[in-house]
C-alpha cells in the first residue's frame, strides 16, 4: 500500500489547469503547423497562421489560449494499492480546480444548476471520471473543455445492420452540421460500442489521445484515416471560412457492445484541444 | 480584400463591405453574450431603456477571461453567435448595425441583417490571446453581477474580422465551403 496526501492531488490539479490553458501539447502544435502548410485556401492559411501566433502570445504572456477556459474534465486512474489520506479525494480535486481557475486568471464558466444558472464563480465542480487500475500510482489527465465545440457533439444509436458505413455517415454528418461552430480545424473524438453513456465517455477519452497516434486495431486505424480524408473534403476549412483543413485528426475508441446495438458518439473539440497528464 | 473601418459603423461603409472581405475595426464596440442578451430582452419587454444606445453600434459576442494585473483584459475571442439568434432581429430593428461572433446564423437573422443594412463579422474562434492585443480599453457598463457576461464597452484597434453575412445577405459560410468542397 502507498499513502498519498490529497493535498498533493490539489496542488497538481491546480498547476495542470493553468498549464493546459496556456500551452498546447507538441502533437497539437505540430498538427497545426502541418495544416498550415497543407491548406489550399489563402484565407484558411492566414487563419492558421493567426492560431499559431495566438499560441505563442498565450505562452509568452500567460494569456489563456482561448477565453473559454472550459469546464474542467478530469480523468483519474487510481492504482488499487493507493490509500489517500488527509481528506476527501473529490473535495481535493475540486479545490485544485478552484485554486487553478482563481489564481491562474482563468474564466469561471460553470453555473450551479442547468436551469437556474447561477455562476459558481470558481469554475467548480469539475466533471470527474474515476478508474481503478493495478499498481500504486495515480494518473491524472485534465482536459478543460470549451462549449463551442461541446455543443456540436452528437450521439447516434445505430442498428447493427448500419455497420461501418453507418458509422462513417454519422461522423461526417455530425462534422458537417457543426461547420464553423466547432472552431475548425477540429479534433474529432469518436466512441463506438458500449452503451449510451459508455460510448460518450469513449469519445471524450479519444480526444485526450495524441493526434499523431492511431488506434492499435487495424480496421479502426484505417477508419480514422478514411474519416479524416472525408472530413477534409467537406470544404469547411479553418474557421469554417472554406478550405481543405477541417480536422487535424479523428481519434476513435471502441468497446464491446450488445447484440442489438451500435452506439456511436462524436465529441467535437476545437483546435484548442487541451490535455495535460501527470503520474503521481 | 483588406479594408479598415471605424466603429460605430457608417452606413455608406457597410454597403461597400462584401462577404469574404478581411476587415480591421477600430473604435468603440460593446460586448454581450447569452445572459446579457436575455436581460436586454427582458428590459425591452418591460418597456425600459437598454444600457447602451444601439444605433450604428457593434456588439461583440465575447466573455473574456480575467485580466492579469496591469493588463486591459484577459483572453478575448468570439463565442458562438447562434445562441444569440433568438434575440438578434429585435436588436437589429432597434438600430444595431454590426455583430462580431463565430458560426452560423438563422435565416431570420440573415433577413434582419438585409432589412437593416447591417453586417455580421466572424473573428477567429480560439484566438483569444491574439485578439486581446487589439483591445486598448475595457470597462463594464452594465450587468456587473454577470461577471464575464457583463456588458463591456471596448476601445479596439485594428481588430481583425472577416465579413460573413454582408448587407446584401451573401453568406460566406455557404459560398466558401462550396468552393473547397472536394466530394464531387
Amino acid at each position: 500500500m502507498r499513502n498519498i496526501s490529497v493535498e498533493e492531488i490539489t496542488k497538481n490539479i491546480k498547476e495542470m489547469c493553468i498549464e493546459a490553458n496556456h500551452f498546447l501539447s507538441k502533437d497539437m502544435r505540430d498538427a497545426l503547423k502541418k495544416a498550415e502548410n497543407n491548406e489550399e485556401s489563402p484565407l484558411g492559411k492566414q487563419i492558421l497562421q493567426q492560431l499559431e501566433d495566438n499560441l505563442e502570445i498565450a505562452g509568452k504572456e500567460m494569456i489563456p489560449i482561448c477565453q473559454d477556459t472550459g469546464m474542467a474534465v478530469i480523468f483519474i486512474q487510481i492504482g488499487q494499492e493507493v490509500h489517500f489520506e488527509g481528506g476527501n479525494l473529490e473535495t481535493a480535486i475540486n479545490q485544485g480546480v478552484r485554486q487553478g481557475y482563481t489564481e491562474g486568471f482563468l474564466r469561471k464558466s460553470v453555473v450551479d444548476d442547468p436551469i437556474i444558472r447561477n455562476n459558481t464563480k470558481d469554475n467548480t465542480p469539475a466533471v470527474i471520471h474515476y478508474e481503478i487500475i493495478e499498481g500504486d500510482q495515480v494518473t491524472i489527465t485534465i482536459a478543460p473543455k470549451g462549449f463551442g465545440s461541446e455543443n456540436m457533439s452528437r450521439i447516434f444509436m445505430l442498428k447493427p445492420a448500419d455497420g461501418i458505413d453507418g458509422v462513417k455517415n454519422a461522423v461526417v454528418q455530425a462534422v458537417k452540421e457543426a461547420g464553423p461552430n466547432a472552431c475548425p480545424p477540429i479534433v474529432v473524438g469518436v466512441g463506438i460500442g458500449g452503451t449510451f453513456e459508455k460510448c460518450a465517455l469513449l469519445s471524450k477519452k479519444a480526444l485526450t489521445r495524441n493526434v499523431n497516434e492511431h488506434s492499435h486495431i487495424p480496421y479502426v486505424k484505417e477508419l480514422e484515416e478514411e474519416l479524416l480524408e472525408k472530413i477534409n473534403k467537406s470544404g469547411i476549412g479553418p474557421g469554417g471560412l472554406g478550405g481543405t483543413q477541417t480536422a487535424l485528426a479523428v481519434n476513435i475508441e471502441t468497446y464491446p457492445t450488445h447484440i442489438a446495438g451500435l452506439p456511436v458518439a462524436v465529441n467535437m473539440c476545437c483546435h484548442v484541444n487541451r490535455h495535460v497528464t501527470r503520474v503521481i | 480584400m483588406e479594408k479598415y473601418i471605424q466603429a460605430p459603423l457608417v452606413e455608406s461603409e457597410i454597403k461597400d463591405l462584401q462577404a469574404g472581405d478581411y476587415v480591421y475595426i477600430t473604435g468603440k464596440i460593446y460586448t454581450a453574450r447569452d445572459a446579457a442578451h436575455k436581460r436586454m430582452d427582458e428590459t425591452l419587454k418591460n418597456e425600459e431603456k437598454l444600457p447602451m444606445d444601439l444605433k450604428n453600434n457593434v456588439i461583440y459576442y465575447m466573455g473574456p477571461s480575467p485580466a492579469r494585473e496591469g493588463k486591459v483584459i484577459g483572453s478575448a475571442g468570439p463565442t458562438t453567435a447562434s445562441r444569440m439568434d433568438k434575440y438578434t432581429p429585435t436588436l437589429l430593428d432597434l438600430g444595431l448595425k454590426g455583430m462580431i461572433g463565430k458560426g452560423k446564423r438563422t435565416e431570420d437573422v440573415r433577413q434582419a441583417v438585409v432589412r437593416n443594412n447591417a453586417i455580421y463579422f466572424a473573428a477567429v474562434g480560439g484566438a483569444g490571446a491574439l485578439l486581446s492585443k487589439c483591445i486598448k480599453e475595457s470597462k463594464v457598463i452594465a450587468y456587473d453581477d454577470l461577471g464575464t457576461e457583463a456588458i463591456r464597452e471596448l476601445q479596439v484597434e485594428k481588430l481583425p474580422v472577416v465579413v460573413v453575412i454582408d448587407s446584401k445577405g451573401n453568406n460566406l459560410y455557404e459560398t466558401a465551403i462550396n468552393e473547397y468542397n472536394r466530394e464531387r
